[in-house]
């Protein structure tokens, strides 16, 4: 049976596409463009003229031991970032799920930090694990724990790993529950009446059927913790200490505009869409076998 | 194999009672239809002998065990849901195994009792699909092979051809009883449709608004009906009903009489006009309304008149097949 709608003629769906076309155009292949066109640049110190390197950027980026441990903070933060995340919103969905009462104040409730934005949520976190006044940091204290991530590369990672997971786990729980909520309640039923303790359940029938939900998370947490984590890492560490926290995209930012290296920057930000797009069409290609829609 | 006993057993949601005091005794091997309305609790009765549903008071015993503080899974039973149920991301085979593979069956006996049970139901070339390239005749078939191949000492069937067309359920409803045959195996089967009831069971039991009305084999209980309700559930089309006061009779008394034991004839006491009729075939089904307004349908043979719409006919019956109900519906 053919469902899809058929449109006659060639006019009406390019219209229709148009505007988004336009919006992708203006805000992400221009300013694509422009990077990939400066990464081949180096600019004087006063931002004047431009001199012509090719992939002299690139060279020097490859070649650089503080760009090259950038990478492997970036693996860390994104893996850590994802498993938590993803972790902790599908444990609080499963609980969720077998509420019946009372599960839409619950829902409520675990919306909320959706609502802050990653800087502030920087910032709510910052204060609470403040070395000096931090309300957390005294509790430590008092339980013997010197907690200090100014100076403490793990402590820092894990600051800035739990502050960006914690705005991400509503997103997460919403589209956990929801994936939840839509397997019948009679397959599990019927698992039930089979043998199967609620574990058993959980890996043989529920993950299996959550696995388009927990593959669409995938993607999107990913580019999250690659991108949108610059305002929690921003207001809470500055990607110190000792570099310990800058991430790819924090280290754009760091070399194109404290640094001003803008040749650099753009070659990053070059490098860093290109892993982006790389890692999202391997998950595609690869983990996407494994999801049974 | 196994008997099933429920001892008035009741059930209530928070303040509302669904289940008020039902006591069955199935013998061993017997096939018994649960038969009602929709909303009348025939799937939570059914879901509280599985365990999906916990038993408020009263006892559910299964081959002489009390089961009620038991989990599904140790109860020995199987069950086919009206959706199917089916693990959507299995294999035919995979969905048939699965309580077999958690049961932790050697390899081989899975394979075999799987076999066993996709010869039965014809799902032998199937084995390696999955359910949402099956018709769903065959999803039916899957559904009752997963329920097989565990040999469940009780089976329990919900609704389970209500998802199918009209001719597909006259067949299934065949196989389902050849089955159960076949197998010896104790069922307990829940349907709206009083037509699977009378064709399907051994004893049938006629809910009404969470209270068994009566439990007795199909054509006793059609012959007998033991309230007005049951009367007028069971046999199509519905038995027919006129207050006393309308056949000269004294008393608030109901009087029931089933279309196919009247007869329009002229020399008939009760006088009524004929409203439509239905021809169907074998039979007519005349519809008429007497003078108080009260609708009375007649069963006719094909070969016999059948009256123009709008001319007054007699009605009448032999008094043997009368059947009298008192206010509360009882029969007395
Ligand atoms: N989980 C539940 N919570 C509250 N009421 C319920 C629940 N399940 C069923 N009911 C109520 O119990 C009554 C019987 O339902 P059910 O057993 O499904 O009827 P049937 O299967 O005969 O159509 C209905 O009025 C229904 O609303
Ligand atoms: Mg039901």
């Amino acid at each position: 049976m053919e469902k899809r709608v058929k449109f006659k003629g060639l006019w009406l769906p390019i219209l229709l596409v148009f505007p988004q076309f336009l919006i992708t155009a203006i805000f992400f292949f221009y300013p694509a463009g422009q990077a990939i066109w400066q990464s081949l640049f180096i600019p004087d110190p006063f931002g004047l003229s431009m001199q012509w390197v090719g992939l002299g950027n690139f060279e020097f980026l490859l070649a650089d031991r503080y760009y090259r441990a950038s990478f492997f903070t970036t693996a860390v933060f994104s893996i850590l970032v994802t498993v938590v995340s993803m972790g902790v919103a599908l444990y609080l969905a499963v609980l969720a799920d077998r509420l019946v009462k009372g599960s839409g104040t619950y829902r409520t409730l675990l919306i909320w930090p959706y609502a802050v934005a990653p800087a502030v949520a920087g910032v709510l976190w910052l204060f609470m694990f403040n070395t000096r006044v931090g309300v957390v940091t005294w509790y430590l204290g008092l339980l013997g724990y010197d907690w200090n991530h100014v100076l403490n590369e793990g402590e820092a990672m894990g600051l800035v790993v739990v502050a960006s997971a914690w705005g991400r786990i509503s997103y997460n729980f919403l589209f956990f529950l929801a994936g939840l909520q839509a397997i019948p309640r009679s397959v599990i039923e019927a698992a039930a009446i089979d043998g199967a303790h609620f574990w058993t359940r959980f890996r043989t029938i529920v993950f299996p059927l959550l696995s388009p939900t927990t593959f669409f998370l995938l993607v999107v947490n990913i580019i999250y913790s690659f991108f949108e984590t610059f305002g929690v890492i921003h207001t809470i560490t500055s990607g110190g200490p000792q570099q310990a926290t800058t991430i790819l995209v924090y280290k754009v930012y760091a070399d194109g505009f404290v640094g001003q290296d803008l040749g650099s920057s753009a070659a990053q930000s070059v490098i860093l869409l290109a892993i982006v797009s790389l890692l999202t069409v391997i998950q595609f290609k690869y983990i996407e076998r494994r999801v049974h829609y | 194999m196994a008997t099933l006993t429920l001892n008035n057993v009741k059930k209530s949601f928070g303040k509302t009672d669904v289940i008020h005091g039902i006591s069955i005794n199935v013998a061993d091997g017997e096939f018994i239809v649960i038969v009602g309305p929709s909303g009348c609790g025939k799937s939570t009765l059914l879901r509280m002998v599985a365990g999906l549903e916990t038993t408020t008071s009263g006892d559910i015993q299964i081959d002489g065990r009390r089961v009620n503080d038991q989990e599904p899974m140790d109860r020995d039973i199987a069950m086919v849901f009206q959706n199917y149920a089916l693990y959507p991301h299995m294999s035919v085979f995979d969905n048939m195994a699965y309580g077999l593979k958690i049961a932790r069956t050697p390899r081989a006996e899975i394979e075999e009792r799987v076999a066993h049970a996709a010869k039965l139901l014809q799902l032998e070339t199937y084995l390696q699909r999955k359910p949402r390239e099956l018709s769903g005749g065959q999803r039916q078939r899957v559904a009752m092979g997963r329920a097989i191949v565990r040999k469940p000492s009780v089976f329990l069937f919900d609704e389970p051809l209500s998802n199918l067309d009209a001719k597909l359920r006259v067949q299934m409803r065949l196989e389902i009883k050849a089955l159960q045959r076949e197998l010896g195996v104790t069922a307990l089967y829940v349907t709206h449709d009083q037509v699977e009831a009378m064709t399907m069971a051994d004893r049938m039991v006629v809910m009404n608004g969470g209270i068994a009305d009566q439990i007795g084999e199909p054509l006793e209980v059609y012959a007998n009906p033991a309230t007005e309700f049951v009367a007028g559930f069971i046999g199509s089309p519905p038995t027919n009903f006129l207050s006393a006061e309308i056949l000269g009779q004294s008393g608030d008394a109901k009087i029931g009489v089933r279309p196919e034991h009247t007869r329009l004839s002229d020399s008939g006491s009760l006088k009524a006009r004929a409203a439509y009729s239905e021809a169907l075939g074998a039979e007519t089904l005349v519809h008429l309304k007497c003078a108080d307004g009260t609708q009375f349908t007649v069963r006719q043979d094909a070969a016999s008149m059948i009256p123009q719409e709008g001319t007054e006919v007699g009605l009448d019956w032999d008094p043997a097949n009368e059947m009298r109900f008192d206010s509360s519906g009882r029969r007395c």
